[in-house]
Parts: C-alpha cells; sequence; structure tokens
C-alpha cells in the first residue's frame, strides 16, 4: 500500500563507513549477483559485451575529491578522495511510496524495508523520479523498477546460517565499511556507532529521513603539532662519530651492559 | 503480517549445494562458495571459515559466475591457419594437438633442450610448471615475476628471509600506525582491506606513500604524495632523522641483525667489506660478556653493536658503524631530500617523530617466554607497533630493489620485523636466502636440468654463464646484467628470442601470459617480433604454443592453442611449495576442484602437461615402465612426493596415527578429505611461534616438524647483504669471474651492500626537462589485469580509462572535462582521454592498468568501449632505454634483480584534438570465438 | 529529465483534451448531432490519445488498472481516476447532445469539473516532486491548468477567452522559466548536502560508479546548452502564445484559425520539451551534474 505506515516496529538499515571504505566495488557485485539470482526479476544488462554496456545494479560506488578550504597561513591542504557506496536508504518518508499509483512499492510495517512488488509494478518510473537519491533503477528487460531490498531474503532465511542473515553487501565487504542492523533500538551496534561517530543523513533538506546512515571520514592529514626536534627527534650527535660515542655510552647505560 | 502487504517468502531456498573451492579471480586466493542450482553455478561468495578472505569476497570473486560463463572461454584446440595475428584458427582434436606439441618439443628435448623456452604468466602452480621444465631439461622457465614482484620478493628474502607481498603483513591487531609505500590493489587485496578495516577500527593510524591518492591511499589518514622513484630516499631520510636522535632499537639491532658483524677494512684485501669469520664460516662479532670474538649465533654471546677489533694490521669495524657513517650523512638530511621527494623537510621529521613516538612511546609487550637461538631465555614479546607494508609502487623501479632494502631496514632499525604489532611473516616464511635453492642452468641434451631454475645466488660463482661468460638462459637471468634475477625476466624473453641473443630458440611455450598485449612493455614492438619473418617467410621465432582459457589478445600470435579450462571447472593446489595462502597465525594450502564439468573441449593444463610429459618419457612423467605416471594434475597432487614426507599439499597427509598435516605420506582421499574442509588445509602457528620466528626455538622446531625446512635455522637479519658486496668486489677487480667492462662501474653502485639511493634509470637516458611528467598505472580493485573486460558486470564498472591529470598540468594545459592528450616518452606516443584528479602528486599522471584492449579479442564487440576509449599505457614504454650515445642499450630494468622498470616512465602532456578513438589503434583480429550475446538477464533458478 | 517524447505527447494533448473537453462540459458551445459528434471526437481524440501515448513508457501497460487503487496518497492514480471518471461522465453527456440532443447541463458542470481536475492532477504529478525544485512551485499547475484551459479554448473557438488564457499562459510560462532557472540552487540541495561531506570542503565528483551509462543518467541527466535552451523558449513562446493570439486577432478565417491551433500545438510541444529536459533532478548532484 502506497501511504506510509505510521511507525514501524524496527528500521533496518545499513551504516557505511566513509572513512573506512576503499572502494573496491565488492558490495556493488555481491549485491548484482544475489539479486539477479534472487528476489523478483533478474537484473539484467544490455550490450553486455558490446559498445555500451548497461546495466541494473542496486547499489553503486561514486567517488568525490574534496578540497578542504585553505588554511590560516594560505597553504592549500591537499584534496581527499572519498569512496561513496550508494544504495536504497529505506527512508522513513519515503516518497517513492506515496507517489505510486498501484501500491507495487511500500514499506514493510515489520522492519520499515522499502520494497517493490513486481507484480503490482506497471514500471511507471514515478518512484524513481521521486527518489532524490537514485536509489531505484528500471529494470529494461523486465520494465518493472528494481531497488535494494536490504536482501530481506537473506535476513530471515531459514535456510541461511544464523551469521549469514545479513545482506549480501554487508557479508562481503572486505574493508568492514558496511554495517547493519536496527536504527530503531538505541541499544544496537548500528545506532551506538552512529552515535559515536557522528552517523549523518543524506539530503536532510529534502525530508526523507533516511534509516541509512553515514559514518563522516574522519580527520585527515593532521598529524600531531609537536615540536618536530624535541622530544622526539633532538640529535644524539653531529655526525657518524658523535654516534658512535653515543652508542657506546647508550649501550654501557642498558641492562646487562655495563663492561 | 499487515493485510496489504504482500505475502514474501523470507527463507526462499538458497541453492541445492554449496561447493567450497578457490577464488582464480586475481592473484589473492580467497575461500568461495559456490552455490549451485540445478548443477548450475548460481551465486558466488566468500567462504567464512576460509584463512585468506574469512567470508568477504571483493567484487572480482563476486563476479566469478560471469567469467565461468563468458562468451570468450575457448572451446577446443586451435590450429592457426592464417597469418599470425590475424586471428584466424581451425579447431582441432586434442589427439592432433599433442601430436603437434610432441612433435615440436620431442626432437629439441633429444638434441638442444634449451631451445625450449617456457614461460608461465599469471600461473599458481610454479612449482609443478617449473618441476615439468625441470625434467625437459631447458634453463628458460620463469613465471612473471621478473616484471611483477622480483625487487620486493628479492629485497626481502636477501634482508629478512622473507618479503611483503603476500608473504608477509603488518600485525593488523595490534598496530597502531601503519605505514604502506605504493600499495595498489596488487596481491593480497583482500586481506588488506580486511586489515586496513580492524585496524582503523581500533584507531590505528594508517599513513600511505603513493604519488596517487586512491583506494587504500584514499582512506589513509596521512598522504605523503612522493614523486614516484624517490621513496628510497625519503625512506633513508627518515632512517636519518631516527638515527640521528638515537631513536632506533639497540638492543633488537644487536641480537637480531647483522649490525654486530665485524667487517674486513683492509682496501688491499680480497676480503675488503666482507665479514670476519670462523673456521666454520661463521661471520664474527664481538662478544659482550667476553669482549672477544663469537660467532653470531654462538650459545650465550650477546654480540656488541660497537665492539672493533684490529687483527694483524687490520680494522674490523661492526656493520652499525658502517650504517651511521652513511645514513648520518647530510645527503639524507630531510633538507637535502625535499625537493627530489617533492616532500617538504618539516613533513619528513614529522613523519620520524611520529614514527619514533608510536614505536618507543607506545611500546606493547605479550606475556608470552620464548627462547632464541643463543639460549637466552625472554621473559615477554616486546613490541613496537609501527607496521609497513609496500608493493608494487616502489618495486617496479630501476632502483626498486634497492628501495624495497631500505625500507627493510627502516622497520629493522625500529624493531618492528616479527614482533607484536609489527611486520610479520606468513608461513613458511620466513626463511633466509641462504635457505633457498641457487639457481641451476646445467643442459643435458635428453636429460633433466640439473636442478631447479630459480633461486638465490651468494656470489659471481653462483651465475648462470656459460664458458664464454655467456648467459645461459634466454632472458639472461644471473648474468652479470641482473645478477640476482630470482624470478627470471619473462619481459626479456620475446626480445631475446627475436634478436637471437644470446642464443635462437625454437620453441617459445607460454601460459597465462598476454604478452602481445598488456603484458609486454612496447606492445608494438612485442608484435611486430611475434609477427616478424625471415627471408625465407618463415617465423623469426619458429614455433608459439600457448595455453590459455579465453580469447585474450595472446592468441592471435600463437601457432597452437591448448585451451584452458575455468577456474570452477579444474583441480589446482596453492602449494606450500608454492605462493602459499598463509596467514601470520596459520599454516595453510588449499584446492581448486572441478565444482562443475566443462562442456566445452577444453583441458587443464597441468593435467596437459602431465600428459605431454609423458609422451616426452620425462624423468618424473613416466612410470618405470614407460607409462604415463600422473593421469591428471589430481595424480600429480595427490601422489608427487618432493621431499621424504612433502608433496604439493601439506594436509591430511598420512602419519602413523591417521591423518595429519605437515609432513606424512600420500593419502590417496586427500583431495576429498580437503574437499569436505571447504576446500584448504589450515594449522595455526602455536602462540609461543607466533613472533620473533627467525630466531625463536620454538618457532624452529615447529618449521621441522610442519616440513618447511628439513633442519633448524635460525639466522639474523641482513642489514647489511654480503652477496652485494660480493659482486661489488668483483667489479671492482676482485676473483676470477669478472664483470664486462661496460657493467663494473654500475654494479659498483647499485650493488652496494647497504640500502642506497640512485635516481630511475630512465632520469639519465631522456632529458627530464622535456618529458618532465611521471607516468604511472594502478589495477583498478573490480578488475584483474585483462581478465575483467570480458566479464559482463564489471566492465560496466571500468569499460574505458581516462588519463589522470594533476591540477598543475591540467591548468597550464587548459583541459577541460572531455578532452584528450597527446602523451608522448622517448619511445612512443599515444592520444587518450583526459581527467582532472587534485589528489595526485603535482608532477604525476596515471590510468588504470590493462582496461584498453585490442579489437575483436575477448569476444567484445569492436566498438567496445575498451577499443576505442580505453588505452594502454605500454606502448610508451621500453624494455629497453633510449640510446644515450655510449654504444650501447642499456636495459629498462634493475640492475640487481632485472625488474621491469614500468613506472620509471616520463612523459610529455599535451592537448590534442579529439580523434576517432585512442591511439595507436591497431587493426582488429578475428574472434576465434565470436561475439558475445546482446543482452543478459542472468538467472540459473527459476 | 529525459524528455521521453510519450510524455511531451501525451500531456500536450491531453491537456488539448481535457480543455476542450472543459468548455463543452461548461455549455460555452453545444452542439447536438454530428456537430456534437465531430466536437466531442476531437476532445477525445486528443484526450485519450494522450493517455495511451503515455502508456508506452510503462513497462507493464497490460497492468493499468492496478493504477486506480491509490488515489489516498498518487497524484498518478487520482490522475488516473479523475481522467477515467471525466471521460465517462463526458460520453454520457455527449451521448445525450450526439444522439438526444439534449443537453444534460449538471452532467456537463461535473465533467467540466472533472476535465480540470484530470489537468491539475497531471501538473501535481510533477509539481509534487521535491526531487526536481524547477517543478516543485505554484507555477506548474497554473501552467498545466492555463495552457489546457486556454487550448481548449481554442480549439473551441472561443477566441476572446483564449486570447487572454493564452496571455496569461505565456505570461506565467515566462515567470516559471525566469523563476525557475534559480531553484535548484536556491533548494538548499548540493553536492555538499548530497554527499555530507560539505564539512570537509568543497565537493567534486571524480570517478563516476560505472564508466558506463545507466538508467538514472538517460533517465534524469539531460543538459540543455544554455543557447540552445534560449533559442528554442524564443520560439515556443513565438509558437505557443504570440502567432496564436496574432491569428485570433486577425479577421476570422478557418485558415487562420488552424494556423493559430498548429502553431500553438507546435508551440506547447517545445515548450514541454523544455519542462522535461531543463528540470534538473537531485539526483544529477551525485554524478556531478549541474
Amino acid at each position: 500500500m502506497t501511504t506510509l505506515p505510521q511507525s514501524t516496529d524496527k528500521k533496518l538499515g545499513l551504516l557505511i563507513d566513509l572513512d573506512t571504505c576503499v572502494g573496491c566495488h565488492a558490495c556493488v557485485i555481491s549485491c548484482k549477483g544475489w539479486n539477479t539470482e534472487n528476489y523478483g526479476a533478474p537484473l539484467s544488462d544490455q550490450d553486455p559485451y558490446g559498445a555500451k554496456p548497461t546495466g541494473t545494479f542496486l547499489n553503486r560506488v561514486h567517488s568525490y575529491e574534496v578540497q578542504p578550504p585553505n588554511l590560516k597561513d594560505g597553504t592549500q591542504p591537499a584534496a581527499q578522495l572519498i569512496h561513496f557506496p550508494k544504495s536504497c536508504l529505506h527512508c522513513e518518508d519515503a516518497p517513492c511510496v506515496t507517489v505510486c499509483p498501484t501500491g507495487a512499492s511500500y514499506k514493510r510495517v515489520e522492519d520499515g524495508i522499502v520494497l517493490v512488488n513486481e507484480q503490482d509494478c506497471i514500471g511507471c518510473g514515478l518512484c524513481a523520479w521521486a527518489c532524490p537519491y537514485g536509489a531505484r533503477e528500471m529494470d529494461a528487460e523486465e520494465g518493472v523498477m528494481k531497488k535494494c531490498t536490504l536482501c530481506v531474503d537473506r535476513i530471515y532465511n531459514e535456510n541461511l546460517p544464523e551469521e549469514d542473515r545479513q545482506p549480501a553487501c554487508v557479508r562481503t565487504c572486505p574493508a568492514g565499511a558496511r554495517h547493519f542492523g536496527d536504527f530503531a533500538d538505541p541499544e544496537s551496534s548500528v545506532s551506538i556507532l552512529s552515535a559515536e561517530r557522528g552517523g549523518m543523513d543524506l539530503m536532510p533538506e529534502q525530508g526523507t529521513k533516511p534509516v541509512n546512515k553515514y559514518l563522516p571520514p574522519r580527520p585527515k592529514d593532521e598529524m600531531p603539532e609537536f615540536d618536530v626536534l624535541s622530544p622526539y627527534l633532538e640529535p644524539i650527535a653531529k655526525d657518524a662519530k658523535g654516534f658512535v660515542g653515543w652508542l657506546d655510552r647508550a649501550l654501557s647505560a642498558m641492562p646487562g651492559g655495563a663492561k | 503480517m499487515p493485510k496489504d502487504q504482500p505475502d514474501l517468502n523470507l527463507s526462499p531456498k538458497v541453492s541445492d549445494e554449496i561447493r567450497k573451492t578457490t577464488c582464480y579471480m586475481c592473484a589473492c586466493r580467497c575461500g568461495i562458495n559456490v552455490h549451485m542450482k540445478e548443477g548450475k553455478v548460481a551465486y558466488i561468495e566468500g567462504n567464512r571459515d576460509h584463512p585468506v578472505n574469512q567470508g568477504v569476497l571483493c567484487a572480482k570473486g563476486s563476479a566469478g559466475i560471469m567469467q565461468h560463463n563468458a562468451p570468450s572461454r575457448l572451446r577446443a584446440p586451435l590450429k592457426r591457419v592464417g597469418p599470425r595475428g590475424s586471428g584466424e584458427f581451425e579447431e582441432i582434436s586434442w589427439d592432433e594437438a599433442l601430436d603437434m606439441a610432441t612433435g615440436l618439443l620431442k626432437p629439441i628435448r633429444e638434441e638442444a633442450p634449451e631451445k625450449l623456452a617456457f614461460f608461465t604468466g599469471r600461473d599458481q602452480s610454479q612449482s609443478f610448471t617449473g618441476f615439468w621444465a625441470q625434467a625437459y631439461g631447458t634453463p628458460n622457465f620463469a613465471a612473471h615475476g621478473g616484471f611483477c614482484s622480483v625487487n620486493m620478493a628479492a629485497a626481502g628474502i636477501y634482508t629478512m628471509g622473507g618479503a611483503f607481498w603476500e608473504f608477509g603483513q603488518p600485525d593488523w591487531d595490534l598496530t597502531k600506525m601503519v605505514m604502506i609505500f605504493g600499495v595498489a590493489e596488487d596481491h593480497d587485496s583482500n586481506p588488506i582491506k580486511m586489515g586496513i578495516g580492524r585496524a582503523k577500527a581500533k584507531g590505528a593510524k594508517i599513513v600511505s606513500v603513493n604519488p596517487i591518492r586512491t583506494g587504500y591511499n584514499a582512506v589513509a589518514d596521512e598522504w605523503v604524495g612522493i614523486t614516484p622513484g624517490t621513496d628510497g630516499l625519503y625512506v633513508l631520510s627518515l632512517i636519518h632523522c631516527l638515527m640521528k636522535a638515537g631513536r632506533i632499537d639497540l638492543d633488537y639491532l644487536a641480537r637480531f641483525t647483522n649490525a654486530s658483524v665485524l667487517l674486513n677494512e683492509d682496501p688491499k684485501s680480497d676480503q675488503f667489506g666482507l665479514a670476519l669469520r670462523d673456521d666454520n664460516g661463521q661471520p664474527q662479532v664481538m662478544d659482550r660478556n667476553t669482549g672477544k670474538l663469537a660467532p653470531w649465533n654462538g650459545q650465550g654471546v650477546e654480540p656488541d653493536l660497537a665492539g672493533t677489533l684490529r687483527d694483524k694490521g687490520v680494522t674490523h669495524r661492526p656493520v652499525f658503524h658502517h650504517m651511521a657513517e652513511k645514513y648520518l650523512s647530510d645527503d639524507y638530511a630531510p633538507e637535502a631530500v625535499e625537493e627530489r621527494t617533492g616532500i617538504p623537510a618539516a613533513q619528513i621529521r614529522k613523519m620520524a617523530a611520529e614514527l619514533a613516538r608510536v614505536a618507543f612511546d607506545e611500546e606493547i609487550t605479550l606475556d608470552r617466554q620464548w627462547t632464541d637461538f643463543r639460549g637466552k631465555k625472554h621473559d615477554k614479546m616486546v613490541g613496537r607497533p609501527v607496521s609497513f607494508h609496500a608493493m608494487r609502487g616502489i618495486s617496479a623501479h630501476s632502483n626498486g630493489f634497492q628501495t624495497c632494502r631500505a625500507l627493510h631496514v627502516l622497520q629493522i632499525v625500529l624493531g618492528t620485523v616479527e614482533t607484536p604489532g609489527g611486520m610479520r611473516f606468513k608461513p613458511p616464511y620466513p626463511k633466509p636466502a641462504t635457505a633457498h635453492p641457487k639457481p641451476h642452468g646445467k643442459v643435458t641434451p635428453g636429460a633433466p636440468l640439473d636442478g631447479p631454475h630459480l633461486g638465490y645466488v651468494h656470489g659471481p660463482e653462483d651465475l648462470l654463464l656459460d664458458e664464454n661468460d655467456q648467459p645461459k638462459r634466454i632472458d639472461k637471468a644471473y648474468s652479470w646484467e641482473n645478477p640476482m634475477s630470482a624470478h627470471g625476466l619473462m619481459h626479456m624473453v620475446i626480445s631475446n628470442a627475436h634478436a637471437g641473443t644470446p642464443y635462437k630458440i625454437d620453441t617459445l611455450f607460454m601460459y597465462m601470459a598476454n604478452m602481445s598485449w598488456n603484458s609486454s612493455m612496447n606492445t608494438g614492438g612485442v608484435i611486430k617480433m611475434l609477427t616478424d619473418t625471415n627471408e625465407d617467410g618463415s617465423y623469426v621465432i619458429p614455433n608459439i604454443i600457448y595455453s590459455d582459457a579465453y580469447s585474450s589478445e595472446m592468441v592471435a600470435y600463437a601457432d597452437l592453442i591448448l585451451p584452458d579450462t575455468t577456474y570452477l571447472e579444474r583441480h589446482d593446489c596453492i602449494s606450500l611449495l608454492d605462493r602459499p595462502i598463509c596467514e601470520a597465525d596459520a599454516v595453510a594450502d588449499a584446492i581448486r576442484w572441478p565444482v562443475v564439468e566443462p562442456d566445452r573441449d577444453v583441458r587443464g593444463f597441468q593435467s596437459v602437461l602431465c600428459d605431454l610429459g609423458a609422451r616426452l618419457g620425462m624423468a618424473g612423467f613416466v612410470n618405470d615402465d614407460g607409462s604415463q605416471k600422473y593421469q591428471d594434475y589430481a595424480d600429480y597432487i595427490t601422489n608427487h612426493i618432493r621431499r621424504p614426507g612433502v608433496g604439493p599439499l601439506a594436509g591430511f597427509r598420512l602419519g602413523d596415527d591417521g591423518l595429519q598435516g605437515g609432513r606424512g605420506e600420500v593419502n590417496e582421499s586427500q583431495i576429498d578429505n580437503y574437499i569436505a574442509n571447504g576446500g584448504f588445509w589450515i594449522e595455526h602457528v602455536p602462540e609461543d611461534c607466533a613472533y620473533y620466528k627467525p630466531f625463536n626455538t620454538a618457532y624452529q622446531d615447529w618449521a621441522v616438524k610442519m616440513g618447511f625446512y628439513d633442519a633448524v635455522q635460525p639466522y639474523i637479519f641482513q642489514l647489511y647483504v654480503e652477496p652485494l658486496r660480493k659482486f661489488q668486489l668483483a667489479a671492482e677487480g676482485v676473483g676470477t669471474r669478472q664483470p664486462p667492462e661496460h657493467l663494473r662501474a654500475r654494479i659498483k653502485e647499485t650493488m652496494d651492500p647497504l640500502p642506497t639511493w640512485y635516481a630511475p634509470f630512465e632520469d639519465a637516458h631522456v632529458s627530464p626537462e622535456e618529458y618532465p611528467v611521471h607516468a604511472l598505472t594502478q589495477r583498478p580493485m573490480a578488475m584483474y589485469h585483462s581478465w575483467g573486460t570480458q566479464n559482463a558486470w564489471l566492465r560496466q564498472i571500468h569499460g574505458h580509462n581516462p588519463l589522470y591529470i594533476p591540477t598543475k598540468i591540467w591548468e597550464a594545459n587548459g583541459f577541460e572535462e572531455g578532452d584528450w592528450a597527446k602523451v608522448s616518452s622517448a619511445h612512443g606516443e599515444i592520444v587518450v582521454p583526459v581527467a582532472h584528479q587534485a589528489s595526485l602528486n603535482p608532477n604525476t599522471v596515471w590510468t588504470w592498468n590493462a582496461i584498453g584492449k585490442r579489437k575483436g579479442a575477448w569476444a567484445l564487440d569492436e566498438d567496445a568501449p575498451e577499443a576505442t576509449k580505453g588505452f594502454l599505457l605500454n606502448h610508451l614504454i621500453h624494455e629497453l632505454l633510449p640510446p644515450k650515445g655510449d654504444g650501447l642499450r642499456w636495459a629498462n630494468s634493475d640492475p640487481v634483480t632485472g625488474q621491469a622498470a614500468w613506472f620509471d616512465l616520463r612523459v610529455k602532456i599535451e592537448k590534442s584534438a579529439v580523434p576517432n578513438e585512442a591511439q595507436p589503434a591497431m587493426p582488429p583480429i578475428k574472434s576465434p570465438v565470436g561475439k558475445g550475446p546482446d543482452k543478459l538477464a542472468w538467472k540459473v533458478g527459476k | 529529465m529525459h524528455p521521453a517524447p510519450s510524455v511531451i505527447i501525451f500531456t500536450t494533448f491531453s491537456g488539448l483534451g481535457f480543455g476542450l473537453l472543459f468548455w463543452l462540459g461548461l455549455g460555452v458551445i453545444v452542439p447536438t448531432g454530428w456537430s456534437a459528434f465531430i466536437w466531442f471526437a476531437m476532445a477525445y481524440i486528443f484526450a485519450v490519445g494522450g493517455l495511451l501515448a503515455s502508456t508506452f513508457h510503462l513497462g507493464h501497460p497490460e497492468r493499468f488498472l492496478k493504477a486506480f487503487t491509490q488515489w489516498r496518497s498518487s497524484w498518478l492514480s487520482r490522475e488516473a481516476i479523475c481522467a477515467v471518471a471525466t471521460l465517462l461522465v463526458m460520453a454520457l453527456y455527449g451521448a445525450g447532445l450526439v444522439f438526444l440532443g439534449s443537453q444534460w447541463a449538471p452532467l456537463g458542470w461535473l465533467g467540466a469539473l472533472g476535465a480540470i481536475g484530470t489537468v491539475f492532477t497531471t501538473s501535481m504529478i510533477y509539481a509534487q516532486m521535491k526531487t526536481i525544485p524547477r517543478w516543485k512551485h505554484w507555477t506548474t499547475p497554473a501552467l498545466f491548468l492555463s495552457l489546457s484551459l486556454g487550448g481548449g479554448a481554442l480549439l473551441a473557438g472561443q477566441v476572446a477567452v483564449a486570447v487572454i488564457l493564452l496571455l496569461i499562459a505565456g505570461g506565467i510560462q515566462a515567470f516559471a522559466w525566469i523563476t525557475g532557472d534559480a531553484r535548484l540552487a536556491d533548494s538548499g540541495t548540493d553536492m555538499e548536502t548530497a554527499t555530507g561531506l560539505g564539512f570537509i570542503g568543497k565537493v567534486r565528483a571524480f570517478e563516476p560508479p560505472h564508466t558506463g551509462t545507466n538508467y538514472l543518467l538517460r533517465e534524469f541527466v539531460h543538459e540543455v546548452g544554455r543557447k540552445h535552451a534560449k533559442q528554442l523558449r524564443i520560439l515556443a513562446m513565438a509558437f505557443g502564445f504570440v502567432l496564436p493570439v496574432i491569428f485570433l486577432m486577425l479577421p476570422f478565417s478557418h485558415w487562420f484559425a488552424a494556423l493559430a491551433v498548429l502553431s500553438h500545438i507546435a508551440g506547447v510541444l517545445a515548450l514541454r520539451w523544455l519542462f522535461f529536459a531543463q528540470a534538473e533532478h537531485v539526483v544529477g548532484l551525485y554524478y556531478g551534474k549541474r
């Protein structure tokens, strides 16, 4: 049903660590593999070996360069490069759901997952228009809207071992930059981590109230400011000869060193 | 269930069966769970129990299903019917193919085995292919290490008995600062990602030294955007700062390194610069207990870092004094190197101070007792939690060997190798250079070679030179041009074979090496050499046999193609005899097995070699009655015995009390045991063996028990590498085996026994003013060499590659998005699309490696973006440096190891008009496998 | 946004069709018999033809009935219901005129209301899109309504009303263009909020996620050259409003009337193309586009 639930029992979502994501695309392909073989129609590819290969992906990794402002002394700090995975944020106020004319798009009351019931989808694309994040892609082969299901067919799947009941992208992420959990539970690992590290919303001004949060990159290129000579680099000798003298003294001073 | 929500099946069946094998989408060798539906591959995920990846899997691994089903798979043996390079073939039977191969190889073996050059590129079965080549009797065997990793490997083995790459790793769980040099997506990629993630989660600081800030370098907390080829200088400057401040681990240096070993200082002696040795040949130190000479490994000896000796009029001083003299020199002061490295002096000092702070102020200790090889009991394990990792970025330079050595010396002076929080070896490493074989090259027609091909030389006497001082090997490995070429020089094989130096060959036999494209420097030149003809119309390189699973660019240049299987259709072993999959805390090996049978007329290459070996009657491949010894590779894996109790696989061997790991007898069900165990075997390193492995008696005993070596062999780290000094001595005129005159000066300069830095050779051969820009390539994380392009999913991520240009050059040329540039080197010129990157060294440009493709290869359409916009930087590189007027052509490689110096490349950049396609554009080759479908909606279980 | 021909044709012609139905329902002209048949046929060809065109961009048009279910939340569902209800009511009203010659005026008024409602709901499909700041503005429904009613009046031969309404529509269009150009920039959504990385500094797209294109880029990212857009705006204004008004001001002739209609249709097609092509979807920010 395209009206949104007043509230959901859980708020399942992803916490994505922009400080740790190395941009390897593992989540992209793991998602493609699982969701091609599972929920709904396969994620198809057009012209896969040709001049303009294109296909349906539910998760894509962007990368951005960010230029910090000049320092007080006028020097320009190094630009930073940040990898940025993006999939459905399973918004609390999901505009994609309410625009759907058929009820195919819905937000689950149990856990807040936003899904498309492909049997009801007429492929009008309006939900993708309404989504500010580009989380929905129309499958060119099947003519229905595809989107991240948060691996709803994994996370409760009793045919999977308990430890594998998490989205494919989270299970596969080599750097451990993706976390899955219930944001409605303040004691959950994702809630705690998000609180500790300042988990942020994308486009908060759009009023979508995303469930997925992003952990901001930690400060970079900020080595501790200490006197570069004292105490760590205070010279013990001017040259090799002095060094040998220091060495003799240092060795004598070491435990069992007095000759 | 709310009434408006559809009724979902939340527990759909996942698959009929999971088959666990080993990935081969790159060199990482992760464990994978292959989910099968209706007998077909449905989904691939990481194996949680596997030591390498612990469940995670990268993009390539997850895309395995698209590789396994790629339309580019070869379908049957092929015989060339058109000219070389045309791609015109006819399919033939295996009988005909094997007859052809035997017909070529048998006469060569009987007359002159060296006329076969057998080189295997991205081979993961080198202990087997090397065994085959040895049995055949040709000295001409190697894999691709010569253009990949040999600087790193050789520098590591000679210095400390192990290297980075996949042979060592930071102690990710305990380290507090990880410094990575030139690390991109090369090897060990998932473990590095996992490690970075774990270290960051614990608050460790990651420092990256790399001209390019992408990938791992992008998540680093601190970026040192160094100028390519100057890492060694930067590292030596850090050593300078640390030594000058006394921020070094004297106790560690005294006990566990040869810093205390005494060197002869008599310039007139033939021992000048060599260690003072006792009658047993052991290097001598001064013992602090007695004040007298003692062997380095004497029981109870306390080596003295400062002890000097005057004996028979000759002064002997310890290595450490020489280090002080060399590294305290102002040549290595930060101010002296800042311009060259592009790193301000203040930043260098800051980094040195930070290393000192973390190493010494944040020392960690583990309450674990251990005993060193001198019998000294230590009641705890002390760690200095800074760790290092480095890869191709510092390796693929002509000063790469010494740069890698410098980095090892940096970690050693900080006391962080094999200590908690530092860099740790993975079994069967550590293993000193002296425990490796020496190279062998003695040819006897009709008989095996006199020993393994590749190994470690310890002086001029070990070089592979014939009676006329000419190289015995076609690649000139272990010659004066590159004495320590421990991995061979695959990149020189085709040009040497074409030139007939040191001799002509008859047949070039290659496996998984895309030499006519992205695996050669000078791609166009190599294509010419492969197709060049004599006056009579015959090819200059007479016969080429090639094995590959896919329609790569190289296929078109071979006369006979032996089609390999995909990785899911084959047996393999990831062996301790080879490049193992161990972790610092565990010894492990693994197999591949056919989780599906091939649906084409293809055979695993190793099984074909078993067959060919028998047809050729090679020792080790036939039984006493002349019948074929190994029916296939699986048979070899199970039944081959390399040394007593040691075979290709160390797991599930037969012992007195049933199955055991390590040594043991042949177990006919071994492969089944592996399959039942998830495709791998693992045994954990005991806790008291976990650190200080080279010096730790408990580890040494365990290593012998496991079969890594046959007798304990503790050793100390070689800050000063004596074999280098021996080559230098020869260059100074000492000894009977002398280098050619033109190499003397270079050997003296570059084979310094203490790490040194010299400018990349290209700087002296081309004008840095004319070619001011450094040009690099990196491997993308979602692509492995050229393989990814045939993969429908991966090629959407990297379908073409721009040249990334730093802001300074971007603005100077007035570039805008969509522009193209002409990029020229002393050797060639390309015209390619450009893109802007600010997070880049200001004098460096780079692109993704091996995205560009030849039209007609890999079953792609000829207008695929890989062929129209994608490009190779290889066209700009040459295996030889440009002439510099001395009448000689110098190799574009490291003078110590022969490693191809890809990253020395210098170019100039100019804005270009937009061409129709990236230049140079080569004519299409005819695809031997047709083209792929125009859409995919892949679902196995309906 | 991708200026899909199906949607341009749909909004243009169904707008005209429902505009004509509005004036017919209101009883501004009350034809009977064959004459009524022709008037209604024209209205239905435009309205239904437009609606049918809109189904061309559906992935599964055979499931269209499902689109009537979500009137509580979906403007598209409301539009579908409004459109069908209006067409049914007006069919009954038209049948009375064609076959019985009788005008069931209240039914006509209901139909006229439905026609306005249909155009309004159509416009709200666009105007509700917070993701497309250019559209999310009162000018969107105002423009759709004024164009529909003006065009309908033009078709219905209501010269005076048509001139006034077309001038109003032209004015609203000009206002929408002028104010719309800055609306994305003023919306508060930019690359910095899209990525959350603004706290570090200025954000620039580096590598796109895939080197090839994708659905999002094809559907939402359409960049029109500034010069090209300006020329097209002038042409759309001229054909959509200025020329029809001039033709209507001239002494009445069926030729001029026909030219006015054709010119208007051409103009509306052009401005609808611009309506889509110039609409900046915020998702483009993730790709560093606009």
